[in-house]
């Protein structure tokens, strides 16, 4: 990201496009994430939603807690949902509309993943949006592919999960799409800007926005922000932008090379969800993370 | 008789606050702002306003001073935590505020 | 125009007429030709559509919910277990009140694999609330997509046109082409009311409750048991709302007259053979054998099988001695779905005939008209003693 043209808080605009009084929970990083994406999409977005935490704080017929059109759709269909409204965007000659997926981990890296990988292949232009929590949240916190090694979930009650978190970036960029991001619940400025970078693009683009959540995690709700950040200050999460194929570290990440990082333990112990973390697990964990760092 | 209207009901739902009712009953810890330590207010222009980027629930005012709508604030301390002047107290529910006394 | 064309083409020819905006569709033997054609008709211009090569018939369907909640005509097609596979888009479709025309090239389901025809991928869909016509030959086809688009945004129920896999998807036959301008006066361009406009934004499908709630207006909103019940009514009067569609096509187009059941010496009989499609047309040259051997027989083909037709088929079967329902698919560990269907609609007639029932046709097999004649002359000797289980024509055990 070009420093000049960063947002600031300062000049990041009021403009609110999610209602308050809706029904996330209490401390919700999706909240913060929608609500800051939101802002850079503008009004003229259309918005596709499959089941997800997501679909509990649109609301409840008839009243809806975004100020935005937004068709909910089947579970497995978002890729293609986004692909219809956009060929009706062409079809209707109404071109200057930003058509946005906005799905979890699991309705972007699990049961979505054929339809949006069908999108990017086919090209769409449309803007994918992964919120990424790390569990089905809003089913009650069970394991999802992007839940991390040893993490407890509701179904992996007592050992934790036992297989690594799936790198859907990494899937989505296989693609070779234009636009690959990721960003965090912890660092909105960042990820406004990247989401408006992807505004101006075409074609398939796709963010992917690392999102705690109080509940899911175990962790006070006020610490979410704090925990967001720490996870990319351990450099176990990491900001990036991938453009046309060239990767980059961005914001925050971009920072920590060649920097000491916080330890990834120091980020564990601020959740109930790695309590039952063993000391080789975490030595992995801090292996890999050393040894990818090695690399940037 | 007049033709028949189709199609007369649809899950289709307006944009609009409090879906969740007042959210602001969820609340156990209510944040309260010590204007002597808020930057911006202390410094009598536009400047710092975390609270309100941090926000989930846009219930902070982008303002000086910056606005609580405890009708629906969530309670869950984002703003405290995350203010760089320490201004925001997490107190709780129950305590009166100083226009209550 | 005349034209010699298969049952695929016939049924892309109405889409392309009908002018569909947005097409999406994945290739499924038999329905394969018809997504083809589509696609030769958009790539060389003949036909100003989006047209999505989708990765999978849900999202076939989740292409064409999504558009038609934009605001545009949807079309898609497919055949047996692509049409299962869209199976929670079917309802998602009605249930959102989409507009959107499919046709299916019907097809047996596996396991084990079949790609031959017979009929139960859409009979097994008949729970989902979309509107099926059959059709029994390519101008059925051509002229049925057609009347399809505007039932559909004049009801705002999806539906779907079926036509039997090879015997009319791959089989050539004449057929009339209407004129593109007749087909633009027939069928007025959709334009919904409610649709994804970041001008007046709403969210569409939102989490519906038990019961009914109040909005920011303080009006009271459905709930979702008030949503579905409005569904159904809908769904009933959309049989009116076809009989008007098919008297307006028969003015401007000189065809149709018959939108529920399509009956073939039926005024003086005795005995009805009953079935769906194109075995309809084989029935007839087995009743005329029969009709010269003195037996007094016709044959129903029922048109539209959802919303189910029960005043016509009241109107052609009461008082008749004997009703035969031949059905290429069943509801299994039950009977016919036709079947139950038709004694059903019967039950509370005065003069209700005995109604029998035969399966055959599964997975493609061949269905002979000695098979036929059996069937039928043993239905006709001693109706009285068939009993309520279906007969199964042509085992091989």
């Amino acid at each position: 990201m070009d420093n000049k043209n960063k947002t600031t808080i300062l000049n990041l605009t009021k403009e609110e496009f999610v209602h308050p009084g809706n029904r996330a929970c209490s401390g919700c990083g999706l909240s913060l994430v929608y609500r800051t994406a939101l802002k850079a999409l503008g009004k003229d977005t259309i918005l596709v939603v499959p089941p997800s935490c997501l679909t509990v704080m649109q609301g409840l017929h008839p009243i809806a807690s975004t100020k935005l059109p937004c068709v909910n759709v089947t579970f497995a269909s978002t890729g293609a949902a986004a692909t219809g409204v956009r060929a009706a965007m062409k079809a209707l000659k109404k071109e200057n509309v930003n058509v946005v997926a906005w799905a979890g981990d699991g309705g972007t890296g699990d049961i979505g993943i054929q339809a949006l990988s069908g999108a990017c292949e086919r090209g769409e232009d449309i803007i994918y949006i992964c919120y990424d929590n790390e569990a089905y949240m809003n089913t009650g916190v069970q394991r999802s592919g992007t839940t991390p090694q040893g993490v407890l979930t509701t179904t992996t009650p007592i050992k934790g999960k036992l297989q690594e978190k799936k790198d859907v970036p990494s899937i989505i960029d296989a693609h070779g799409i234009g636009y690959v991001a990721t960003a965090s619940a912890a660092y909105p400025l960042d990820l406004y800007d990247k989401v408006k970078k992807a505004t101006t693009m075409s074609g398939p683009r796709y963010i992917h926005v690392h999102t705690p959540c109080p509940p899911g995690w175990s962790f006070d709700a006020r610490f979410t922000i704090k925990i967001g950040k720490l996870a990319v200050q351990s450099g176990l999460f990491d900001l990036y932008e991938i453009i046309d194929g060239t990767f980059n570290l961005t914001g925050q990440s971009k920072k920590l090379i060649g920097k000491d990082k916080i330890p990834v333990l120091d980020y564990f112990k601020t959740q109930g969800r790695f309590k039952s973390l063993d000391e080789q697990i975490v030595k992995k964990v801090q292996d890999q993370v050393n040894a990818k760092w090695a690399q940037y | 008789m007049a033709p028949k209207e189709f199609c007369k009901m649809i899950s289709r739902s307006k944009p609009g606050p409090g879906d969740g009712g007042n959210t602001g009953s969820w609340r156990v810890l209510r944040p309260v702002i010590d204007l002597k330590a808020c930057i911006p207010v202390k410094m009598n222009k536009e400047a710092c306003f975390n609270c309100w980027l941090y926000c989930p629930d846009s219930v902070v005012s982008k303002t000086i001073p910056p606005v609580i709508n405890f009708e629906y604030c969530k309670g869950c301390g984002i703003c405290a935590e995350e203010c760089p002047a320490g201004a925001i107290t997490m107190v709780n529910e129950a305590t009166p505020i100083e226009e209550d006394k | 125009m005349h034209i010699i064309e298969s049952g695929n083409v016939a049924a892309a020819t109405g889409v392309k007429l009908s002018r569909a905006q947005v097409i999406a569709a994945y290739p499924i033997t038999p329905q394969t030709p018809l997504t083809e054609k589509l696609s030769e008709f958009v790539e060389g211009g003949e036909l100003d559509a989006q047209y999505i090569p989708v990765e999978s018939e849900h999202s076939a369907m989740g292409v064409c919910i999504a558009a038609s909640t934009a605001g545009t005509r949807a079309f898609t097609a497919t055949s047996a277990n692509g049409l299962l596979y869209m199976n929670e888009q079917l309802h998602w479709a009605v249930g959102a009140r989409l507009p959107i025309v499919m046709c299916v090239a019907n097809r047996g389901i596996g396991a084990p694999w079949t790609v031959w025809n017979d009929q139960q991928d859409t009979i097994a869909q008949r729970d989902v609330g979309w509107i099926q016509i059959y059709c029994n030959d390519h101008q059925q086809i051509i002229d049925s997509v057609i009347k399809a688009f505007r039932l559909a945004q004049s009801v705002s129920i999806p539906v779907m046109v079926c036509y039997d896999g090879y015997l009319l998807s791959h089989t050539y036959m004449p057929f009339d082409q209407p004129e593109q301008s007749k087909v633009d006066t027939f069928l007025p361009k959709f334009a919904p009311t409610h649709f994804l406009n970041p001008d007046d934004p709403a969210n569409f499908n939102t989490v519906t409750l038990p019961d009914v709630r109040p909005g920011l207006d303080g009006k009271m909103a459905p709930g979702y048991i008030e949503i579905r019940h409005n569904l159904q009514e809908d769904l009933r009067a959309s049989l009116d709302v076809y009989e008007e569609i098919d008297t307006a096509f028969a003015k401007d187009f000189g065809r149709g007259g018959n939108p529920f059941v399509e009956q073939y010496k039926c005024e003086d009989a005795d005995f009805v053979a009953v079935c769906i499609g194109s075995l309809s047309y084989q029935l007839r040259d087995v009743i005329d054998i029969m009709r010269d051997n003195g037996v007094k027989i016709g044959v129903m083909g029922v048109q539209m099988y959802r919303p189910f037709p029960n005043q016509a088929i009241i109107a052609a079967l009461d008082g008749k001695k004997c009703a035969i329902v031949f059905e290429k698919a069943l509801s299994y560990g039950n009977q016919g779905a036709l079947y139950a269907d038709i004694k059903s609609a019967l039950y509370n007639s005065k003069d209700k005939p005995l109604v029998h029932n035969y399966i055959l046709g599964l997975g493609g097999r061949e269905i002979k008209t000695r098979h036929l004649l059996d069937a039928l002359n043993e239905s006709c000797t001693a109706p009285e003693t068939f009993g309520d289980s279906p007969r199964w024509i042509g085992l091989k055990l």
